[in-house]
This record gives structure tokens, C-alpha cells and sequence, in this order.
């Protein structure tokens, strides 16, 4: 159970976040980016289904990964709450992706040697996504954050509001008792080092986090995860079992 | 805000070994930019492993006034197609 629970956290944090982000289809300031985040939603989406499939196997209970996504209420997402920090403004949305970009691209290089099939599976193909995620939301960073007036405000903006969040990246969570899923706390060298490296290209700094805000990971959440759940699981409980 | 981006040309290379192809524009704040754009809006679908991006201003384009004096003289120079002699079976395909 131990491998479930810590299964159902990632693919609860790839789902949440690719919605998020696919929140911005249609809306981007500029086609190119009105494509591009699609394109970064459905890798997060991609992995969310593999995973979520992966939980219902390992659960036995007859669930499929549509049931894990659209019959769960908040408290039982365990997703990290960055993941569900609203998109605010584009340097809220990149710099976000960034944060959890620059997690799972170590992450995911060390599951590759993982002894779990499945893991080492989605690894291998997450591994080159998250590089992807990390140098297009990077390349925004830097030029948000030295950018004109307004748009290094925004950037310094963001990093206030988000920062607080990134310490929940690090917790163990159900990942505790699993061995084939890597220690994530010994992923926070890695994960500053790219952080500083682009925050130094952007004129940002990383703020000494007082208050770390956790709780995702024991279900509870901020209130805007109820409203993307709403909108998210509102079409298949409306006709449930429907296909097409 | 396109009006304050500047343009891009997109050349795609489908596979090693063709040469690179124009398959559109793009907007982007700079070359680095243009390349990322140009990732996410031409190779979607596994159209090349090749990209290259050029300033559209930096391209010269022939003028359309002159296109009778141009391409029309060639339009009666049939013998430059090398259509005129037979190539034997052996050669296989050339």
C-alpha cells in the first residue's frame, strides 16, 4: 500500500499541474506560447495517466485511472500544493513550472535506475520532458526577470508568493517505506543549484522561506483546488461511464 | 504584443541527410526564444530533429514586378530538363 499511496501523490501532482497549465489554451499572450503550454500539459497529463493506471493496478479494487482523477474529492488529492497555486500571471505560470521542473528532472534521472519497471518506464521518458519544462520556463524566467520595469516586478512578485511552496517538494510523503522511488529530499542540492543558476541570469534571489506552506500531501489543500476539481471532474460525473 | 516581436523564419530538417525545409514563422523576442517557439508549434507531430530559425527581416526577396523578366525566359528552354535521352535498364534508379 505503501507504493500506492506514494504512486497516487505524483500522478495527483502531474494531473493537477498539466490542468493548471492547460487552463492557458486559448488564452496565452501569443500563439506560439498558446501551443507550447498544451504541449508542456499534456506531458504532465501523459504521466498522470500512466501513473494513475499503474495506482489502480497496484490497489486490485476494480478502480481505472479515470476513477482515480474524476471520482476523488479534494481531500483525497495528495498533490503538492504548488502544483494547484492558480496561474495568476504568465511569471506566476513559469516560474512555477520551473520550481517543479527543476525537482522532477533529478528526480525522474534517478528513477531511471529504479527496480520498479513501471517507475523506471516513466522515468526514462519523463527524464527529457522536465529538461524541456525546465529550459522554456528558464528562458522566460531570465527574461521576465531582467526584463523591463514592470515585467521584473511581476517575476519578483511571483517569487514572493511561491517560494513558500517549495519546501513541500522535499517532504517524503508516502514515499517513506518505498525503495524504488528516490529520496526527495536529497534532491534539494540539485534543485538550488538550478534555481540559483537562473535566478542569477534573471537578477532574482531565493528568499528565506519563515512560514513553508505544506499540507497537500495529508489532503489539505487551498480553496482553488476545489473550484479546478469542479470544472475538471464535472463532465464525467455528469455522465458517468459515457465514451467517445 | 506581436507588434513589438520580431518575426522569425522556421527551416525544418525531417530527417539526416534532406536538406532543411521553410514550414512557416514565428514571433520571439530572440533567437533562443525563436528556436523554443519554433519546437513547440512545428515539431509536434515528429516532423524533423533539425530546427533553424532566421530573422525574417535578414531574408531578400525577389521583387514580384520582375517576376515576367525572371522566370518567363526559361518557360521555352525545354532541352534544360534532362528529359532527352534514355537511361539504360541496368543503371537501376538514379
Amino acid at each position: 500500500m505503501a507504493l500506492f499511496n506514494a504512486v497516487l501523490e505524483l500522478a495527483d501532482d502531474h494531473l493537477v499541474l498539466g490542468h493548471r497549465i492547460s487552463e492557458w489554451c486559448g488564452h496565452a499572450p501569443m500563439l506560439e506560447e498558446d501551443l507550447a503550454m498544451p504541449n508542456m500539459a499534456l506531458d504532465l497529463i501523459g504521466t498522470a495517466r500512466t501513473l494513475y493506471a499503474y495506482a489502480a493496478q497496484l490497489e486490485g479494487q476494480g478502480r481505472s485511472e479515470d476513477d482515480m482523477a474524476y471520482l476523488r474529492g479534494e481531500r483525497e488529492y495528495r498533490n503538492l500544493l504548488l502544483c494547484e497555486r492558480p496561474n495568476e500571471d504568465f511569471a506566476h505560470t513559469m516560474l512555477r513550472q520551473l520550481y517543479f521542473a527543476a525537482f522532477m528532472h533529478p528526480y525522474w534521472q534517478t528513477a531511471q535506475a529504479s527496480g520498479d519497471a513501471v517507475i523506471a518506464g516513466v522515468a526514462g521518458k519523463a527524464v527529457k520532458e522536465m529538461a524541456y519544462h525546465i529550459r522554456h520556463a528558464g528562458e522566460w524566467v531570465v527574461r521576465l526577470g531582467d526584463g523591463t520595469e514592470e515585467s521584473a516586478q511581476r517575476m519578483k512578485d511571483a517569487v514572493e508568493a511561491l517560494h513558500a511552496y517549495t519546501g513541500e517538494l522535499f517532504e517524503a510523503g508516502a514515499t517513506q517505506d518505498v525503495d524504488d522511488l528516490p529520496d526527495r529530499s536529497a534532491i534539494r542540492d540539485q534543485w538550488e543549484t538550478t534555481i540559483d543558476d537562473i535566478f542569477a541570469q534573471a537578477g532574482l534571489s531565493r528568499p528565506v522561506v519563515q512560514f513553508p506552506q505544506l499540507g497537500g500531501r495529508d489532503g489539505r489543500h487551498g480553496e482553488g483546488l476545489g473550484h479546478l476539481l469542479a470544472e475538471m471532474q464535472s463532465v464525467y460525473r455528469a455522465h458517468p461511464g459515457a465514451t467517445w | 504584443m506581436s507588434g513589438e516581436v520580431p518575426l522569425w523564419e522556421v527551416f525544418i530538417r525531417p530527417r539526416n541527410g534532406l536538406s532543411h525545409k521553410h514550414v512557416g514563422s514565428i514571433h520571439a523576442a530572440d533567437e533562443v526564444m525563436a528556436v523554443q517557439a519554433a519546437r513547440d508549434v512545428y515539431t509536434r507531430r515528429g516532423e524533423g530533429n533539425s530546427i533553424w530559425v532566421v530573422p525574417s527581416k535578414a531574408i531578400t526577396a525577389s521583387d514580384p514586378a520582375h517576376a515576367d523578366e525572371n522566370f518567363e525566359p526559361t518557360s521555352d528552354k525545354i532541352y534544360r530538363h534532362p528529359t532527352f535521352y534514355d537511361i539504360p535498364e541496368e543503371v537501376g534508379h538514379m
